[in-house]
Parts: C-alpha cells; structure tokens; sequence
C-alpha cells in the first residue's frame, strides 16, 4: 500500500488509547492504571509543577526577545511543551538522570540550572552551559538522537553497578535515565540503535518522546503511520502514548514508567502527544508551512491554562489562588531579568577564550595541539603589543 | 583499580629514540603474533582494571572474527566481554554513555568499511565530548579497528581510513605494526583518558615476534611516539600499519644497491610524532612517505607539508608519497596493482636520488 504523507489536521485530538487524566477545563479522571501514580502529588508538588512551567515560559519568552534584539545566536522555543516536560520531571527522583535533546528548558531549569548557564549555548560562549554531574542533566544535544545512545549506555552503567540488587533496594536506591527525542529524530537510526541495545540488556531507561507534532517544517505523519508509542511493542517492551499538554497523566504515566526500569523491567516508552506552540527555532517561519487554526487549535488546549483550572478548581493554589498565580508570574518576570542580565553579561573578558578550548580538546597533552596553542597565544600577544600602543597614541 | 596514566613512567614523547635497549633485570619475552599480542593485552587490561569491558559483534563465543578476543568471554564473563546486537552506531554511542558513567570500554569494530555507521558518533560526540564541557567530561573510550587491505577479501573489508580519524580534533589515533608494539600501544591505548582508535593490521595479525610481557616491558615507549626501525643515513621511509615490513623490505633491497635507508614506523597518526620524523629527514635529506591509504588528501600529504615548512633547507628532494589510488578500494584479484609495495616504495626512493 502506498501511503502518501500529507499535511494533518490539526491533532489536538488524542490517538486511541492515549492517556488523559486531566480535562481541558481541568476536571481530573480516574484511570484503574495510573491514578495510583498521582498519589505522591501534594499541594506543594502540584504547585511547583505550575511554577516551573509559568517562569520557564517566561524564561522562553524572553530568549526570543534576546534574539531578536541580536543578543543570541538562537533560540529554541518550548512554549507548549511545559506541561508534559513539568510532569516527567516532578515524576523523576532527583539522581535520575536526564540525556536531553535542545529544547527541555524546563527540565534545566527545573535541575537547578541557571538562566545564565542555559543560554550560555544559545549566546554562543559554550558548548554545555552547566556541569552534567551537578544537575544530573546532560548538555542539550545538536545531532538528534545521539543522545539516546549516550543515555541507553549510561543506564548500561547503571544496570552493572547494581548487578546483584534485589528488587526491594533498586526500588528504594535504583536511578533510571531519561532518554528524551522527538517526533523528528524518531526517524533516525540511533532511536531504533538505543532500543535494540536497551530491550536486549533490560536497561533502565525511561525514552521520552516529545511528539509536538513538527520536525521543523516537517508533519509527524512524514515520521510515523503510528503512534510512536506503539513502535516500542516491536522492541519488548512497554509504550503509552500520553497528552503531553495534561500535566497530571505525564506525571503518572512517567513515574510508572520509572518504576518499571528502576525495578529492572528494562525500558519504556513514553509519548507525549503535544505541540510546539512557537517556532522551531527563532530562525524559522512556521507560517509556510502550517495553519493559524491549527496553532489555535492547540492553544486552546495549553497545559498552563489546564493547570491553572485544576488548582483553583480543588484549591492547590492554596487559600488565596490569586494570589499565588500572581506571585508565580511576579517569579517569572524576576527570572526574566535576571536571564537578560546573565545573557549581557556573558560579554568581554567573561567570555572563555579559545585557549580553553586548545585546553580541553583532549585529557591528555597532544604535541600538535601544544604547538599550535603556543603559536595562537603569540599571535594573540602582538595584538597585545599593538593596542597597548595605541592607547597611547 | 582505575589508571589513569599513558605515558609510562621515563617516556620521552615527542622523540623516536628508537627500539630501546633493555635495561634492568626482569624481562619476559615470548612469541606471539599480533592477534594474540592484542588478545594478551586486553586480558591484561580486563584483569587489572575491573572498569574494562569489551564490546563488540562476535567478539564473544566465537572469539571475534579473526579470533582476536577468542577465550575472553569463558574468562570473564559475558558481562566484561559483550556480544553486541549489530549495530555499529550503537556499539560507539552506548561505549561514550558507559564511558560518562566511569566505566572503560573497548569496543570492537568487525571491519575497516563497517565502522561508517558508527561515525557520527565517533567524530561528532566522542571526539567532542572533553572539549564541549570544558573538561568536565571524559570519555576513555577504546575503539579497535581491523583495517587495510592485501588479504584477498571482499568489497568494505581491506579499507584504510585512518585520516578521516586523524583529521578529527579530540581522537587519538594509533596503529602498531608488531605484536611488540601490538601489546604495549594496546594496553597504553586503553588507559588513555582520551578516546583512541587502534587500527590493526589485519593482513599482520598472524605476524610472530617478540613481546616483553613484563610490568616494564614498554620500557618507556609511549604509544604515541614514532619509533626508529632501521638505521640509514641517506633517505628515510615513513610507514605504519601494514606497509612497515615492506618499508623495511625496500630498504634492505636499497642495502644492496648501496643505499642507507632509514625506516621510522610512525605508530601514532594523531598526534603524529614530527620531531622523530624532523630528525630523521634532516639527517638523510630525502623521504618517503607511504601508506595504504588514497595518496589525495592523506596523511602522507600532512608528513610532506609538515615537513618542509620544518626542515626546508636539510631537503634534497622532495617528500615523495606512495599510497592508494584515488580509487574506491578495488575487487581484490586486481588489489595488488593497487597497494604500495616493495617495487613502488623503491621507485620513489630512486626518484627522491635524481633530484
């Protein structure tokens, strides 16, 4: 059968089987399976899950305002995306590890990164904004899905240091790794690579897919017939499809998913089914190839207007929910300042320069490097000598 | 126990002192070839680190293709000496996860032309990954790469592409030609903290020779310097891998045209070790770079322009390349007319003396 890709409808609508928990106007569900998994949210986790996704979309708002102003080189919108990134994170233990692509600014943020630090990429003045081992958060990642390896292989590791655990401690100490990729890189060999090598050795691995419905310019059905959940089923194990713009069910259905690999099932996968709300990056233009009404179409279903009812609806947001969401936006425009004064800052002489990167090509010297540090630190020292005499002159 | 050294204690890097002498009492000399230089160092490097793993396609019951990991499963485990799924891509992306996690992996790749699926993540994450976090990351990673041609086999099995490696920022690239050398560039290879590509001279895998197994058996060689393997005066030939024995044929067959030659075996392509290289063509003047490799944009090129700007004024001659055409690697009943051999190495010898 000859299967022609074509431009979607919009997708708001969830694929069969997809799990919902929270309604659109924020009424909350039952589901015999997953429910169990929200028992953990207490008022202050639901509230922290709200916040991070206001101020991260705050943050977010303001790189493309950076970039416009010519102080990025890029940027990377995830406004859509807070509500399926909010609930996985919260459903993580905080040394389970994380291998994202380039768009989990919540997830960073939500480790502990700094503003600062997570646009240091986008600034241009690093590589990795932030030490991996102080967030247990990776650098984002450029060439789509290798980071999928990367993670299935660091699970392997983590599978080998707790060789011989019963399943009482690995529930208790186990750590699992969140592999996350997108719609767009579902296609790429590597995803299929990292679960072959992830069913085969039972590694603990939660893969993430943010389904937001774009490779750029590119619709999900050029990437998939199916939902991408379903794929797992080819590998042995477990995939559910989730709405990514419901907060509460990717709460659940990842800290299920973690409890599966953490207690030595092997992987799982995760879909969120949402949307990217903004442009791929700040160099796109999405209106050549999508529609305002399907933009509208998946606003109207925004995972922060979603949670927002929820918590004023069962009193989350505490006694005066006014009052709360009025603080959480006041937090957001705190952290929008200080993004704007880390980014100016990363200028002049806070800038590493490139003897850094000659210093860390390889752990160990290398003559040709050396040598060519050497020349460059010269180079560099007669334009010393050069300025100096001009500011005298 | 974690090691994290290289350079064994006394190593001058960055010269060719040439074959060392033994000093010191114990010495431990046995003969093996190549295959089993290497299968005797990952033993050692399995027995001493216990962060060392294997992995690879095959390289477990069956001992590897060419056998060269043959009876390391039965000794350590199938978790220490991994039969991977095929996938080379995912043999390189799972070592670089392994490797942030502290472990040290060795991963086999089966043949020269089969390690392109693997080489995304070989060029564009494990060569990048100390750098793009300023230090913070390192990736030990081992990759070992059977490579070359003349063994009468088929399409994607005799390939030389060490410069595609070489050319990339942050990978080590060595190739011993000895089961000497085998054993020692294997084991210093595993304990870099960076990532090192070992390609292997598979048509020399059963070359015998002897290797000193003793804990200074190295004696103080590193794996990336250059070493002298034939004293000469009036030109030097520059090899590695494979084409060391024919360097060494060609330049006895000079011997008796009255001819001193020298022969440096390289051994290390990245870094390339160009002092040994300056020393020697100062004192000869004359030089022949040559290597399996496609001669367009190979590393023989590098040697030659690395050269000239270095020792311009000692050159009787130009540097002079023999390697590869710039030919897809060819059906193998022709491959002879295309590897460099003893005949065309001598022909450029004879050309660097008409000048």
């Amino acid at each position: 059968m000859h299967h022609t890709p074509t431009s979607p409808a919009p997708a708001t609508e969830l694929p069969e089987g997809a799990v919902r928990l929270l309604d659109a106007d924020g009424t909350l569900h039952e589901d015999a399976r997953f429910t169990p998994y929200l028992a953990d949210l207490t008022e202050d986790t639901l509230q922290r899950m709200y916040r991070l996704m206001s101020t991260e979309r705050r943050v977010d708002q303001e790189g493309t305002s950076l970039q416009r102003q010519g102080q990025l080189a890029l940027w990377v919108p995830a406004v859509g995306q807070e509500g399926a990134q909010a609930g996985a994170l919260t459903a993580l233990r905080e040394d389970d590890w994380i291998f994202p692509t380039y768009r989990e600014h919540l997830f960073a943020l939500g480790r502990g990164v700094t503003p600062g630090q997570l646009l240091a990429l986008f600034r241009g003045v690093a590589h990795a904004g932030w030490a991996a081992e102080d967030h247990r958060m990776q650098p984002y990642t450029l060439v789509l899905a290798a980071q999928a390896l990367h993670a299935t292989g660091y699970a392997w590791g983590i599978s080998r240091d707790q060789a011989g655990w019963d399943a009482e401690r690995r529930l208790a100490e186990g750590q699992v790794v969140l592999a996350c990729y997108g719609d767009g890189a579902s296609s790429e060999g590597d995803i299929h690579e990292s679960m072959v090598f992830a069913a085969s050795y039972d590694l603990p691995v939660v893969f993430f897919c943010q389904n937001n419905q774009w490779a750029i310019s590119v619709p999900a059905a050029t990437q998939t017939r199916v939902p991408l959940a379903r794929r797992a089923a080819g590998y042995g194990f477990e995939g559910v499809t989730v709405d990514g713009n419901d907060p509460l069910a990717m709460h659940a259905v990842t800290a299920w998913a973690a409890e599966q690999a953490r207690t030595g099932s092997g992987p799982v996968l995760v879909e969120a089914h949402t949307f990217r709300g903004g442009a791929h990056t700040t160099a796109d233009d999405p209106t050549k190839y999508r529609t305002r009404a399907e933009e509208e179409a998946w606003a109207a279903v925004d995972p922060l207007a979603r949670l927002e009812a929820h918590l004023r609806a069962t009193g989350a947001a505490g006694p005066d929910p006014d009052r709360f969401f009025a603080d959480v936006a006041a937090e957001g425009e705190e952290l929008a300042r200080r993004t704007r004064e880390a980014v100016l800052a990363m200028t002049g002489d806070t800038v590493a320069p490139l003897d850094t990167v000659f210093e860390t090509v390889y752990a160990e010297s290398h003559p040709l490097v050396a040598e060519e540090l050497a020349w460059h630190r010269q180079w560099q020292a007669g334009f010393a000598d050069t300025e100096a005499e001009g500011d005298r002159s | 126990m974690t090691t994290d050294t290289t350079t064994p204690a006394g190593a001058a890097p960055g010269t060719a002192a040439g074959p060392a002498p033994v000093t010191g009492a114990a010495t431990a000399l046995e003969t093996l070839t190549i295959a089993k230089a290497i299968n005797r160092a990952l033993a050692d490097e399995l027995a001493a680190d216990e962060k060392v793993l294997l992995m690879g396609e095959d390289i477990g019951s069956l001992g590897g293709v060419y056998r060269v990991t043959e009876g390391l499963k039965a000794r350590f485990g199938a978790d220490r000496v991994v039969d991977s799924p095929l996938a080379e891509s995912g043999i390189i992306g799972t070592s670089i996860g392994l490797a942030l996690r502290g472990y040290r992996p060795v991963a086999e790749i089966q043949f020269d032309g089969f390690v392109f699926p693997g080489f995304n993540q070989i060029t564009t994450q494990l060569a990048k990954m100390h750098a793009r976090t300023r230090g913070a990351a390192t990736v030990p990673v081992t990759i070992r790469i059977p490579y070359g041609g003349g063994i009468g086999s088929i399409e994607h099995h005799s390939e030389s592409p060490e410069a595609l490696f070489a050319h990339t920022a942050g990978l080590r690239v060595i190739t011993p030609s000895n089961a000497h050398d085998a054993y020692w560039m294997t084991r210093q290879g595993i304990r870099s903290q960076d990532p090192v590509i070992i390609f292997e001279p598979k048509r020399r895998y059963w070359l015998k020779g002897e290797v000193d197994v003793s804990a200074d058996g190295h004696r103080g060689v590193s794996a990336f310097q250059a070493q002298v393997v034939r004293q000469g005066t009036d030109a030097t030939i520059a090899a590695w891998g494979p084409l060391v024995p024919v360097a060494l044929a060609a330049a006895n067959a000079a011997a008796e045209d009255g001819r001193s030659i020298e022969v440096i075996d390289l051994r290390s392509l990245s870094p390339v070790d160009f002092d040994a290289l300056q020393a020697s063509v100062e004192k000869t003047g004359r030089m022949v770079v040559t290597h399996e490799a496609p001669t367009f944009g190979g590393l023989g090129g590098e040697i030659a322009a690395r050269l000239m700007e270095r020792s311009f004024l000692h050159l009787e001659a130009p540097i002079l390349r023999v390697g590869g055409f710039h030919l897809p690697y060819p059906p193998s009943r022709v491959e002879e007319q295309y590897l460099p051999d003893l005949d065309r190495i001598l022909d450029a010898v004879d050309r660097t003396f008409a000048y």
